[in-house]
């Protein structure tokens, strides 16, 4: 079926529809040329219509060991050609499949150059797909739904959950955490326990864990200022990392200021500068929002990693406590494992003792 | 990291001549390295032998050596520029080698020359086998269990060891020559002989083969701050055992996970870092396709040609880059040349497929055995971009200029069913075509081919979609939605109307009538994500937007000259460059189309507009639809070019410069004799037939031995000397199809001193830069004959002629531009052999030697503009008081069962020059160059044919009285011994024990001097031990000719200081007093 892009800003992209659901949602694009499966289910798009720049997608199937969280919670899914018929041994299904099985309206066959030089000149916006001959009022239907504001709450763990080890105890407040991020700490011989996105400040800390990881998450972190007021009063009490909306949450509950990009950064190869080392790290990333790096400078932290692109904050440390975060991924999945080191840190800091 | 502030002056190591498994790319690569640095503002001292390059152009580097790649002229220049630094990883293995050799000469230190980029440590770590294999254990990396041998025995033991089928490698050998893969004792055996022989350090590596898993490549680079990235990586069409030279490559991978991808990312980034490399550097892997087990197959630790591809295929300029990280940079100090916003420190973002295809010489080579292995046998290559691998992959079938167009052979089509299945399993240059073939008929499914070829079934599924495709065209009517279907899957309008029934151009208009039309996308490294600079693009007509906006400046198209090939070099690329900054320079925006990934003329930053594109009639009016330029030129793109001037024109395109109509008359056989008449300029007596009945009448009016080609040939193919009926009739039967549409050519042969020259002219005045003398007599094809410049046995009265003849057919061909002439000189008389209205294989090495900018000129000409204007008046340039020869480099080594005897059909894949004040000295330096083994002393067998036998009797003589012991054959022995020379008698070709073959086995001979003999058992013998040659290592001359330049050099050795160096800018500039 034929199906169409219509962009707030009424640009109209085609292409062929897989399903026939229309969607809605801020229409983002992400660079990376692997990773497919992992960024449709990292959770951090939710209620986003994700682009991806790479024009055949789909050449190796799914497989369920590839998923970053139980579901997919993007809106829509935008590619160029939709590979039918995937190669790989790990294949468990093909794209096609998963996107009809977790509901995503896909439209294939996209000119997705021009939809990413348009979002590029544009800024994100908000979009629609239906089918290419959707009466017009219908389309206005659907372009006036509100986006989401509520997305940490879609994805975050209704119940605590507990990945058992005999290490450190790290508690990670789920926002819509990836699986892999989890993973890397538990990997490292932590013990994680999985909390909610609303457990309370005094909650966590009757965990008595080792430290405290803010994991990443959707939407604007200005969307949840209850949780910032949580993390307010976990920040000098235990050692706190922070990735992606954790960062972000941060640097609101420590008085500092969040922003949105104009398109964001989104894909896997990310330069990434870490100012402690002069050396330079190709990263993950995946966020609209970014921490302004003026509202820091009278703030207690130093700047630690900036991105090599646009010199936008990526990464900051707080002076005296033992808390630090970073904007972009560092548990890859999809993308580089250049920055794994940054769990090292958080261990070693766990490890330096309590406050 | 900043700068080195210390270093002023910096020599740049270049490749040489081409070679098999070593071609333009690194004269793409240097000559961006050379700009890097001047850029920086350092003083650049540049040495390659190869005059056929960018990089040697004396605006490119301050101080350009055209010298031999040795170590002694290396030491001789460094004595004289005392650089600070030296950058050797971006001349290919040759440019690695010498570096190697400079240092352990002690030569770097004595000069105290800092070697910049990656250090010797890490060179030895990467190349070494042994302490890879250390470097590669300690890191964990897995590499299949392997052994070092210097011996045949250990070989076959080890062998014993891990089982078949096991690969041979040397050590330190590049394009994998003297590889291959055994599977049982004697294969090996055979393998292992020849691989030691071609070590420089005399030791192969066996392993065990992983052929049949994925084959996957990153370039990957690092700086002095250890801050590491990939800027690509790269998945083989072809699974391992196929070397990478010689298969099919697509960028990025297609069928590895995230998981996989990054899984061999980061073990590159630590390979990278354990080695301590400064720079570029190509990892390549075997990946399992049912595992996630891998192997490490190989580290080149250099910038190589998969990095020339990588740069073209991401817009990543790796060289540039390495560059200035030797001098000091880290990539974060780097600026992205494509953004110029962002750095050079990320990794570039794909949003296209691009494939690689290799361009074979088997057309040249027929005989040649075309099974492809680990020993690499591509001369060139071309790539492709579009939005689907269907189309990345049609597009590089059609830019082969093979002869087809899309995924069908003639012949494959021929085939019966059983041929078609058992050739699936056959590995070689056809492979791709009979797996579409198989799909086409349905005899086999995607499963059966992946078991048979191990090819990845999505490799095979993308072929399996064109098929589909093609069978829908040929069974139902031509509507909007399949004529866009069949457009979004690449398929070319030719091949549609081919499948359809109809003509090329009713396609293209009703997909003109359909709006079907192309768009246009930009490479720029980031996916869109950041706003580009560069004007480098490709079509595609799975698309929505055209994003390139064609500007309203004054525009002219110049067309590329496509793959590298034997006949068709780099030196057609060093032209279409030049034509580009010429009119860049009069201020007019210069297009470039050409689909050839390795040249310096698809660096981006070359033209004001590069269009990677099949050079083909619908590709090529697509982008003239769009762009509207005022003309094309199609005189410096090689025949590649010339070839579409009539169908651009018939399309109502502009041709500048020399029109269709004249080019015709030139290339026609009965119009061009028309010409020579008006002329009055004589030529051989010739005919042009159609049938085998007409050839032989013709031959016997026009008398034994005659040359036979066909009509519209370049690098002399398929050209023989006939010396009677019987050859003349087995040539019409099996090197020719004649028809009244392909005439054949008869002309008689005339032994003469051949003599080429290149014209320019603007219709009024003609400019001739310089006059070149063969060396070898006419009948070996000037492209492999040495040629030297001036003319040192030419009478004034012959030059005066050739003038004469030259200004006459420039101006009756109403020439506009360039024009290359042959002569040859009989008796003083001067017989033209052929004319070619556009730019020749000689106009770099002319250019250079006469320092007159020739394609700059003749761009100018084309377009208007007169020589007077520019400075220049008519007849030949004053010669320069200084000697140039142009030698010719083979390279046999990779190709077995090729003849190596010179004769009228192109063999040459490079060539190098020597220049200096000395005749003899500039033939040393030629010689040398061209890497010809020549003895100083030993033994030199002859065996001649008899109609040489006379004038080798004084050549003996005289090699004889150098005290050289001469071995001959029989009959040529008798003939010596008749002037009373010492000669032993060696018996024939398996006559007797200790023949001819077992000498040089036994390396007991030191040169061979052999002339073609007529007869089967003759030329098979005499096939054989010129092969020998080859394998061993020693010089073979097969003209008599060669033979007593050869001479000259060796006496000229024993009198007078070989090393001398002068830098180009000093040759051209006055002069040197020390001379």
């Amino acid at each position: 079926m034929k199906g169409k892009l219509t962009l707030e800003d009424g640009s109209i992209f085609t292409g062929d529809l897989l399903g026939d659901k229309p969607a809605c949602g801020e229409v983002v694009f992400n660079t990376g040329m692997t990773g497919y499966q992992e960024i449709l289910t990292d959770p951090s798009y939710c209620s986003q219509i994700i682009t991806l720049t790479y024009p055949m997608i789909g050449n190796y199937g799914t497989a369920e060991k590839f998923n970053q969280s139980r579901n997919c919670f993007a809106n829509g899914f935008i590619t160029g050609e939709l590979c039918d018929v995937g190669s790989n041994w790990q294949k468990e299904s093909e794209l096609s499949e998963f996107l009809k099985d977790k509901g995503i309206s896909c439209l294939y066959n996209v000119d997705t150059r021009a939809l990413t030089r348009c979002l590029r000149s544009a800024g994100t916006m908000k979009g629609i797909i239906t089918a290419a001959d959707a009466a017009e009022n219908e389309c206005e239907k659907l372009m006036s739904i509100p986006l989401d504001h509520k997305t940490v709450d879609r994805v975050t763990t209704p119940e605590k959950y507990v990945l058992e080890n005999d290490g450190l105890h790290i508690v990670a407040m789920d926002f819509g955490v990836k699986r892999h991020m989890l993973e890397s700490m538990h990997e490292r011989g932590c013990k994680v326990t999985v909390v909610p996105a609303r457990t309370s400040a005094r909650e966590i800390l009757e965990l008595k864990p080792d430290g405290i990881f803010l994991s990443n998450g959707p939407g604007d972190p200005k969307d949840v200022l209850d949780i910032v007021e949580t993390i307010k009063q976990l920040i000098g009490k235990k050692p706190v990392f922070g990735i992606c909306l954790g960062h972000q949450l941060i640097a609101l509950a420590s008085g500092a200021d969040t922003y949105k990009l104009k398109f964001g950064h989104r894909g896997s190869n990310q330069p990434v500068k870490d100012l402690r080392t002069g050396r330079v790290y190709i990263s993950s990333q995946n966020h609209g929002y970014a921490v302004d790096e003026k509202s820091l400078e009278r703030l207690p932290f130093d700047i630690t990693h900036i991105s090599m692109n646009d010199g936008t904050v990526e990464g900051m440390h707080h002076k005296t406590l033992p808390l630090f975060s970073v904007q972009y991924h560092p548990e890859a999945s999809p993308g580089p494992d250049d920055n794994t080191y940054l769990f090292d840190e958080f261990c070693a800091m766990m490890k330096k003792g309590a406050i | 990291m900043p700068k080195k502030e210390y270093l002023k002056k910096v020599m740049v190591i270049g490749s040489g001549p081409i070679i098999i498994g070593q071609a333009a790319e690194f004269d793409y690569a240097g000559s961006q390295a050379c700009r890097a640095l001047k850029e920086e503002g350092l003083e650049v001292v540049l040495v390659n032998s190869n005059p056929a390059t960018i990089m040697t152009d004396t605006h490119i580097a301050d101080r350009v050596y055209i010298e031999p790649l040795t170590v002694e002229f290396l030491e001789e220049i460094i004595s004289k520029e005392r650089p600070d630094g030296l950058l050797a990883t971006l001349g290919g293995q040759a440019g690695l080698n010498l570096a190697v050799q400079l240092s352990e000469h002690g030569v770097l230190e004595k000069y105290k020359v800092e070697l910049l980029g990656t250090s010797l440590k890490a060179i030895k770590k990467a190349e070494d086998r042994e302490l890879f294999k250390e470097t590669m254990q300690k890191l964990g990396e897995p590499i299949p269990e392997s052994k070092i041998v210097e011996t045949v025995e250990d070989a076959v033991k080890f062998a014993g060891e891990i089982g078949y089928p096991i690969i041979v490698r040397p050590a330190y050998t590049m394009g994998g020559t003297g590889g291959g893969i055994a599977d049982n004792d004697q294969e090996l055996v055979e393998i292992v002989i020849r691989g030691l022989k071609y070590s420089m350090i005399g030791q192969v590596l066996i392993e065990r083969s992983v052929a049949g898993w994925k084959e996957i490549e990153y370039e990957v680079m690092r700086d002095s701050g250890d801050n590491c990235i990939t800027v690509c990586n790269m998945e083989n069409f072809d699974p391992v055992g196929v070397h990478t030279g010689d298969s099919i490559v697509v960028a990025p991978s297609q069928t590895l996970t995230d998981h996989e991808y990054q899984m061999l990312r980061s073990a590159s980034l630590r390979i990278i870092r354990e080695l301590g490399i400064e720079g570029g550097c190509n990892a390549q892997y075997a990946l399992d396709s049912k595992t996630n087990n891998y192997y490490v197959i190989e580290v080149n630790p250099r910038v190589s040609r998969s990095s020339a591809l990588a740069s073209k295929a991401t817009g990543y300029p790796i060289a540039k880059v390495s560059a200035k990280i030797a001098i000091g940079y880290t990539l974060d100090e780097i600026t992205n040349a494509v953004t110029q916003k962002t750095k050079a420190c990320f990794e570039p973002a794909l949003d296209y497929c691009v494939v690689k295809f290799p361009r074979w010489p088997f057309d040249k080579f027929v005989l040649a055995d075309h099974t492809l292995g680990t020993q690499m046998k591509a001369t060139g290559e071309v790539m492709s971009i579009d939005r689907n691998f269907e189309g990345a992959i049609l597009k590089a079938v059609r830019s082969l200029e093979i002869g087809v167009h899309y995924l069908s052979m003639e012949h494959v089509a021929e085939w019966n069913d059983e041929t078609v299945l058992k050739k699936l399993a056959l590995i070689n240059d056809e492979r791709i075509f009979v797996v579409a073939e198989a799909l086409r008929r349905g005899i086999a499914d995607i499963d059966k081919i992946n078991e048979i070829t191990k090819i990845d079934k999505w490799f095979i599924r993308k072929i399996k979609n064109i098929i589909d495709i093609e069978k829908r065209i040929k069974n139902e009517p031509l509507t909007q939605e399949l004529l866009l279907a069949a457009k979004n899957k690449g398929i070319a309008d030719r091949s549609i109307a081919e499948i359809a029934g109809k003509e090329m151009l009713e396609i293209r208009r009703m997909r003109k009538e359909m709006q079907i039309m192309p768009c246009y996308k930009m490479v720029d490294t980031c996916a869109a994500e950041f706003e580009a600079a560069t004007p480098y693009y490709y079509s595609t007509f799975h698309a929505q937007e055209d994003e390139v906006q064609p500007s309203d400046k004054r525009k002219v198209v110049v067309l590329g000259s496509g793959p590298i090939r034997i006949g068709q070099g780099v030196e057609f690329d060093y032209c279409s460059v030049h034509s580009v900054w010429a009119l860049r320079e009069m201020g007019i925006e210069a297009i470039i189309i050409n689909n050839n990934p390795e040249t310096v003329s698809t660096d981006f930053d070359i033209s004001d507009r590069l269009y990677f594109e099949p050079l083909t009639p619908e590709d090529v009016l697509n982008i003239i639809d769009k762009e509207k330029p005022e003309g094309v030129i199609v005189q410096f793109g090689g025949q590649t070019a010339i070839n579409l001037a009539d169908s651009l024109e018939k399309a109502g395109v502009k041709i500048l410069g020399t029109s269709v109509d004249d080019i015709d008359r030139a290339e026609d056989r009965e119009r061009f004799d028309e010409l020579l008449e008006e002329t009055h300029i004589l030529r051989p007596c010739g005919e042009s037939v159609t049938n085998v009945a007409d050839a032989i009448k013709a031959a016997e009016n026009i008398k034994y031995p005659c040359v036979i080609r066909p009509s519209y040939v370049l690098g002399g193919r398929a050209m023989e000397i006939v010396y009677n009926e019987d050859e003349l009739r087995d040539y019409m039967g099996r090197a020719v199809k004649v028809s009244p549409e392909h005439p054949v050519l008869i002309d008689h042969y005339m032994q003469g001193r051949e003599v080429e020259v290149d014209a320019i002219c603007d219709g009024t005045d003609v400019v001739i830069p310089g006059i070149m003398e063969h060396i070898e007599r006419a009948g070996i094809h000037s492209g492999d004959s040495i040629a030297v410049y001036p003319p040192q046995t030419l009478s004034a009265r012959v030059i005066y002629t050739i003038v004469d003849y030259t200004k006459r057919l420039a101006l009756g061909l109403n020439v506009k531009g360039l024009m290359n002439v042959q002569y040859v000189i009989v008796d003083e008389h001067v017989y033209v052999i052929e004319v070619n209205p556009r730019s020749s294989r000689t106009v770099p090495f002319l250019s250079k030697v006469t320092d007159i900018k020739m394609v700059n000129v003749a761009t100018r000409a084309a377009l208007g503009h007169s020589l007077k204007e520019m400075g220049y008046h008519s007849g030949l340039v004053t010669p320069k008081p200084y000697v140039a020869l142009k030698a010719p480099v083979f390279s046999f080594a990779k190709m077995q069962d090729v003849d190596i005897s010179l004769g009228p059909e192109m063999k040459s894949t490079g060539e190098v020059m020597g220049i200096d004040y000395h005749y003899s000295r500039a033939l040393y330096k030629a010689i040398t160059g061209a890497g010809m083994n020549i003895p100083t002393n030993g033994t030199i067998l002859f065996t001649v044919a008899d109609k040489d036998k006379e004038e080798m009797q004084q050549l003996a003589k005289a090699f004889s009285e150098l005290g050289f012991n001469l071995v001959a054959t029989k009959g040529t022995a008798e003939s010596i011994d008749k002037m009373g020379i010492a000669v032993d008698i060696v018996g024939k070709v398996h006559e007797s024990k200790g023949d001819i073959l077992e000498m040089i086995k036994a390396g007991k001979i030191n040169m061979v001097i052999n002339t073609l003999t007529p007869g089967k058992t003759s030329a098979k013998d005499g096939f054989k031990i010129r092969r020998s040659t080859v394998e061993h290592g020693i010089a073979c001359l097969t003209a008599l000719d060669t033979a007593w330049q050869v001479l000259r050099v060796l006496s000229f050795m024993r009198e007078r200081r070989l090393v001398y160096t002068l830098a180009l800018q000093d040759y051209v500039g006055g002069g040197d007093d020390l001379a």
